[in-house]
């Protein structure tokens, strides 16, 4: 019973760092289609910022707060510099810039901070906590606790606010939204610079358990964007359950099949998934009227 | 015709000029990858090389003569690798090569170098390189197989016979865990469960959990490179595993310690060179000299700590240099010799005694049991 217990306790750690990234997704996908292969990045660049700004002698609050400015301000840059100047490109053309962007943003981070593996302290310590003769660490309820804030926030944000729905609007048709008066550009900058700051405060809180460096990215991104697959893309609850579910059938088929299979059982329980809901479990069918 | 013979003339003072210009000093080829993914291997080699040989020269070269280093960088490409030891020994003449900073590029040289009976020192870990023997082909780094024996003796020692292994898949861990496992019998240590996890993963806790499950373990060791050790060292504290834990070379380095946390490292023990060490080795330790000096020269020259794969790169200059000494004659087949007849030379990475049957030359004291205690390393008694 307590095997069971461990094995979904460290489903839920993982769920909740790979849901914390499906959830940057979302933001720049619901404005513009586009799927961010940099997301990633951004989640390494919250790490190493925290890491460089720490060891400079920064209180860690205050170097995890920089570093998430700081992401956010590239998330803008990148948007200004490579996605508006190529406006009128197709997304497929637009996916594949943000690939480009996930290899110029390593290749920098290489030369700006360094080639090492780094890592900080947890915020409340490294003492397990004890559940039913399993354990957990305390830093991984903080990561839990930050997927379901920033998943709330995101949903308030969605259906609650105008700018949301502006956001949405702007990728549902960009010419109608310009003409009921969106400034269609400025939505753009602002999902970059707040799925910039969603990728960089999950770096924050996992860089704890999973150690960082420049490399980290394009791995985490994956599983990421895997989660936001499963659960539907574009949908802040999709991202979310898509998370724990991938976290969970990995630690359950590590635990009780194989570890060497757990990679491939997960990717096969999504692609049968979307092989029969092909916009994932939560994601709206589009509907296109002749 | 007068013109002909003019110009054969010459091309003769010139042919002389420049066998005069070769005669006076020794010519030694390299190629390690100093850019590319195993820069961290290559980068301390080919400084360590360039150090060495200025030394050597400085202090009046090898039997009168000055040594010309040549370093290619094949960025750890087994295809350049390849090429450039064909023009080390065809364009540039070097009588020695050391090199191959990964395997695969230490496996390309090999066929060049034997053809053409030069001797080739290799700098990378495979037990491949010298397992067949070849008459031209020597290493200097320990092997994945001996690290597996050095563990299993202090497993042994402490009386453990039952262990568990969760091993990396990446190529150091997925090689080690294969070594291990074929000389774990003859060892007399029984491998019970066998876990594995990606080089990339974050959580190995459900494999843990596995292997605590199993009571009959007595010890768990942990093959593996990179970000996995320190996460499964911090897992394995988390579940609150009170088995003895074992992790291997791969992470012998104060990183790990720093990056586990000194709380969850505790205790852990590993097998590593003595140049990690060079602080707190006895006095009248063999290596105790050499590796001191060696410390002391890179911090020095370069500002960055020492490793262990540029005191691959120190010893292959050292058993060269060594065998040059000693040689009849500055050709291949006689420093080849030369290098077969080296005895009781200290290095680095252990005490060298080369034999036609053994061209790696060390034994399992080239590695040392460290214990991680309060966060720094102890000899494990």
């Amino acid at each position: 019973m307590s095997e069971f217990m461990q094995f979904v306790l460290s489903g839920a750690t993982l769920g909740a760092v790979y849901a914390l990234i499906a959830l940057g997704f979302t933001l720049i996908y619901n404005a513009s289609d586009v799927v961010n292969f940099a997301q990633g990045e951004f989640v390494m660049l919250g790490g190493m910022f925290t890491v460089f700004a720490h060891a400079a002698g920064l209180p860690l609050p205050l170097a995890a707060l920089l570093a998430i400015l700081a992401t956010a301000f590239i998330g803008v840059a990148f948007n200004k510099l490579a996605i508006e100047t190529a406006r009128s490109a197709p997304v497929v053309s637009l996916i594949i810039i943000t690939i480009g962007a996930s290899i110029f943003i390593q290749g920098a981070a290489q030369i700006v901070f360094d080639k090492q593996l780094h890592r900080f302290p947890s915020i409340s310590g490294d003492a397990p906590i004890n559940i039913l003769g399993a354990t957990i660490l305390p830093q991984s309820l903080w990561v839990v606790a930050g997927a379901v804030v920033v998943f709330l926030g995101l949903f308030l944000f969605f259906t609650r606010t105008l700018t949301g729905r502006a956001v949405m609007a702007t990728s549902n048709n960009r010419l109608a939204a310009q003409l009921v008066g969106i400034n269609t550009n400025l939505m753009m900058t602002l999902s970059f610079g707040l799925s910039a700051a969603i990728g960089a405060l999950a770096g924050v809180l996992i860089t704890p358990i999973t150690l960082t460096s420049y490399q980290v990215g394009v791995p985490l991104a994956l599983k990421g964007f895997a989660a936001a697959m499963l659960g539907g893309m574009g949908n802040p609850k999709g991202a979310l359950v898509g998370g724990v579910l991938l976290g969970l059938l990995e630690s359950l088929t590590a635990g009780y099949l194989s570890s060497q299979y757990k990679d491939a059982v997960a990717f096969i329980v999504i692609l049968v998934l979307l092989s029969v809901k092909p916009q994932g479990l939560f994601g709206q069918k589009t509907v296109n009227r002749v | 015709m007068k013109q002909v013979i003019k110009t054969f003339a010459l091309a003769g003072v010139a042919a002389l000029a420049l066998t005069a210009a070769a005669r006076a000093e020794i010519k030694i080829g390299a190629t390690v990858s100093e850019t590319g993914p195993a820069a961290f291997l290559g980068d301390p080699e080919a400084k360590t090389l360039k150090m060495l040989v200025e030394q050597i020269n400085a202090a009046g070269g090898v039997k009168g003569e000055k040594i010309k280093l040549t370093v290619y960088d094949d960025g750890g490409d087994a295809t350049k690798a390849r090429t450039f030891a064909t023009r080390l020994i065809e364009e540039d003449g070097v009588v020695a090569i050391i090199g191959g900073s990964v395997t695969g590029a230490a496996m390309a040289v090999i066929p060049v170098a034997e053809e053409a009976k030069v001797p080739f020192i290799a700098l990378a870990g495979a037990i491949e390189i010298i397992d067949p023997v070849r008459p031209y082909t020597f290493k200097t780094p320990h092997t994945d197989r001996m690290a597996c024996e050095k563990i299993f003796e202090d497993m042994k020692k402490r009386g453990f016979t039952k262990i568990g292994m969760i091993s990396g898949t990446d190529g150091f861990g997925a090689s080690m865990r294969k070594q291990c496992l074929d000389v774990a019998s003859k060892a007399g240590v029984a491998v019970v469960a066998d876990e594995s996890y990606g080089p990339k993963d974050t959580d190995m806790t459900p494999q843990l959990t596995n292997i605590r499950s199993k009571s009959d373990v007595q010890a768990v060791l942990n093959p593996g490179f990179g970000q996995g050790p320190s996460i499964v060292t911090r897992n394995y504290h988390q579940l609150g595993v009170k088995i003895p834990f074992y992790q291997s070379h791969g992470v012998a380095s104060d990183g790990f310690i720093k990056l586990a946390g000194a709380e969850a490292a505790e205790g852990v023990r590993l097998p590593s060179g003595a140049l990690l060490i060079a602080d707190i080795l006895p006095a009248d330790d063999v290596q105790k000299k050499v590796v001191s000096d060696y410390k002391a020269q890179y911090e020095k020259a370069f500002k960055e700590p020492v490793s262990t794969f540029g005191g691959y790169a120190y010893d292959a200059v050292l058993i060269l240099v060594d065998a040059m000494k000693r040689a009849k004659s500055l050709k291949g087949p006689d420093i080849r010799d030369a290098i077969e007849g080296t005895q009781k030379l200290v290095g680095t990475t252990g005490v060298f005694s080369f034999s036609p049957k053994d061209h790696l030359g060390l034994d399992l004291t080239a590695f040392r049991m460290l214990e991680i205690q309060k966060g720094g390393w102890t000899i494990a008694k």
